[in-house]
């Protein structure tokens, strides 16, 4: 009951594929009313992490607690119903169905009772169109297919609807990293909404810019284990950049276009001095 | 994301005025069943006007284009179902053939009462729908392969079991077991005989020369059909199974990420299949009084030209049972009609090859439309 009892918890969970290492002994806490940054390069094991956390694969070894309690959720349906919802990359949305279609795919509304239990359109509809109200898109239709929407639009969606079916852990795989800016700013909004509604959000992304501004901390992924938790407090935009993209690397990134650069003006410089850059060449061969 | 500070312009802003933008026809473009129900239009003004004289719509002639329909439309409302749910199933016509002999073998051979031999039909293509959906769920093979196997397999079976048996590949004198048989009439025979004979005995229809009316009721294929075609549809826009369905089809894996059990519904959808084509075989054996292995040749492929014809994408996620419906009726119209209009019936094939392909190029080209209507 204490308010530090964290929302979702992992305890030296590791994830095995035969013999492929793909977590190991990953330890995490995430706070209701809080958004924790999942950061990682490629490979670096945070869509294991996640799949592991939806229900999607099962630990190896450690263990998951809910509210503090150890669960196991065989399916990702087990994870749906524990209050876990996962916004995947490919967001779970079909473009040809219609927005109330997508909104309560699996979790459909009826009314009616035996061979005439039925969908209650009416209902759905409205709830769709309300809840995308609430995130600030004004939808015309919600009969209108999904495809029809912008990308940033798309994303709300599949947000808005975890946050509608009582999700308590939101869990977002890089949802901005196909975005423009504005749309992209469009979904910062919505998750900085859903952390004041008090919901525990895992933010998996690449891009700092968008991991700063609303996160509360961050952990660090690296080839399957954890480089630690950091509060934002305690960091600055600038070190988690450098440590995400593994800072050694950066530097050295920089000094090779800078050396670039250099040879670039020096070719030109060439050129303009020589009479002409094609017999340079014919006598270099 | 309301940008606009000023609570005038807000108020200004009325729902209708965009709503109104998408005009009655642009709503009846985007629904699938739009191109075929276009299509029945003009295949039925062009007979109409083409075999004017031919008795072709006369009542016994409307039957016989709508008894061809009502066979194809049996069997093209669940691979319509089934391609909305993203799979094929090509073993449809081999399933009728094998359905024949399970009913006529037990019930003429061995004795046993046709309803018993239907059941035996029902709970073999039940089997043979499992069977198929499993390993399309377990192999993640396309079901284009699984099925084609099946289309051999299921043929073969009823060549070797029905020669095994009784040494030959026909089984006639089925005819005889069908009265007193109370499942046997669900699917022989004519319904409404009764309202058929009052409107002969008022005048308002033809009769012949004992006063009887020429066509004595509708027959039972048809029910059979407009049945299915009705429960197709209601479960695909009213029901959550019918939204699995298209979620299913439109993306298995967002599908199942949203909780939805996909394995289960294409399994069903599978046996859904199946079933249909024991309903054709039924109704077919019920009508001749025979059954015979080679019979529903080629009939998976009629199915699938109604069902693409009736706008469904085979791709999956997208289409119609009324589409399917609607195709079944093409179907049925060009194949009477030519025959009416005296045409060379080989040249059937070639109009129909044709429209698979015109009904092709149009869904492609009304689906880009439905996905730029924004």
């Amino acid at each position: 009951m204490s308010e530090r009892m964290p929302m979702i918890e992992m305890r030296n969970v590791s994830k095995h594929f035969g013999s492929v290492i793909a977590l190991s002994d990953i330890s995490m806490e995430v706070y209701s009313g809080e958004v924790m940054c999942l950061l990682g390069d490629n490979g670096a094991g945070k869509s294991t992490l996640i799949k592991t956390l939806s229900g999607v694969h099962q630990p190896t070894h450690g263990e998951l607690l809910l509210g503090g309690e150890a669960t196991r959720f065989k399916s990702p349906a087990y994870a749906l119903d524990a209050g876990i919802a996962t916004v995947f990359q490919d967001l779970a949305m079909i473009p040809l169905m219609s927005i109330t279609r997508n909104f309560f795919m699996g979790r459909e509304p009826t009314v009616g009772w035996g061979p005439m239990k039925r969908i209650d359109w009416k209902y759905a509809d409205r709830i769709a169109k309300q809840e995308m109200a609430k995130i600030g898109i004004d939808v015309r239709d919600p009969s209108q297919p999904v495809g029809t929407l912008s990308g940033g639009e798309r994303q709300c969606v599949a947000i808005a609807r975890a946050v509608y079916f009582g999700a308590k852990v939101l869990i977002l795989d890089e949802p901005t990293s196909a975005l423009g800016v504005k749309q992209a700013s469009v979904v910062l909004r919505y998750i900085a909404k859903a952390r004041a509604d008090g919901l525990a959000v895992i933010f998996i992304t690449h891009n700092v810019h968008h991991a700063f501004p609303v996160a509360d901390a961050f952990t660090l992924l690296a080839r399957g284990g954890s480089l630690g938790t950091f509060r934002k407090e305690e960091t600055t935009r600038e070190e988690v950049l450098n440590m995400m993209a593994g800072g050694a690397e950066l530097e050295s990134l920089d000094a090779e276009l800078a050396e670039f650069q250099r040879s670039d003006s020096e070719r030109k410089a060439d050129a303009d001095g020589s009479e002409a850059s094609g017999t340079r060449l014919a006598a270099g061969q | 994301m309301k940008s606009n500070p000023s609570p005038q312009a807000d108020a200004v802003e009325p729902q209708d005025e965009r709503i109104q933008k998408v005009s009655f026809w642009k709503k009846a473009l985007s629904r699938p069943e739009f191109g075929a129900l276009a299509g029945t239009v003009l295949v039925l003004a062009f007979f109409i006007v083409a075999s004017s004289g031919t008795g072709m719509f006369t009542p016994a002639g409307i039957l016989n284009f709508l008894e061809v329909a009502a066979q194809l439309g049996i069997i093209a409302t669940a691979a319509s179902l089934l391609m909305i749910g993203g799979e094929f199933d090509l073993s449809i016509g081999s399933m009728i053939g094998l359905a024949g002999i399970l009913i006529a073998i037990p019930a003429v051979e061995y004795g046993w009462p046709l309803w018993a031999a239907i059941l035996l039909a029902f709970c073999c293509a039940a089997l043979v729908g499992w069977i198929n959906g499993n390993l399309v769920n377990r192999t993640g093979l396309p079901s284009f392969i699984v099925t084609l196997g099946f289309l051999f397999i299921l043929r073969g079976l009823a060549i070797g079991v029905s020669r095994l048996l009784t040494g030959r590949t026909q089984v006639g004198g089925v005819h005889d077991h069908i009265p007193g048989d109370w499942f046997a009439t669900l699917f022989s025979g004519e319904v409404a005989t009764g309202l058929f004979a009052w409107m002969a005995s008022q005048g308002w229809i033809a009769t012949n020369f004992a006063g009887n009316p020429v066509v004595t009721g509708i027959p039972v294929s048809i029910v059979w059909w407009l049945a299915l075609t009705a429960l197709a549809t209601w479960v695909l826009l009213c029901t959550p199974y019918g939204n699995w369905i298209f979620a299913s089809g439109g993306d298995a894996n967002a599908a199942r990420n949203s909780g939805v059990p996909v394995h289960r519904v294409k399994i069903s959808l599978f046996m859904f299949t199946a079933f249909s084509a024991t309903i054709f075989a039924c109704l077919q054996v019920m009508d001749t009084g025979s059954a015979d292995t080679i019979r529903g040749l080629l009939k998976e492929l009629e199915a699938i030209i109604a069902v693409v014809i009736g706008g469904a994408l085979l791709t999956g996620g997208y289409g119609s049972a009324i589409g399917a419906a609607l195709g079944a009726l093409i179907f049925g119209l060009v194949q009477m009609g030519i025959f009416y209009t005296g045409v060379n019936t080989d040249w059937f094939q070639v109009f129909l090859g044709a429209m698979l392909l015109v009904a092709v190029l149009f869904n492609n080209f009304m689906r880009k439309k439905a996905m730029e209507a924004k």
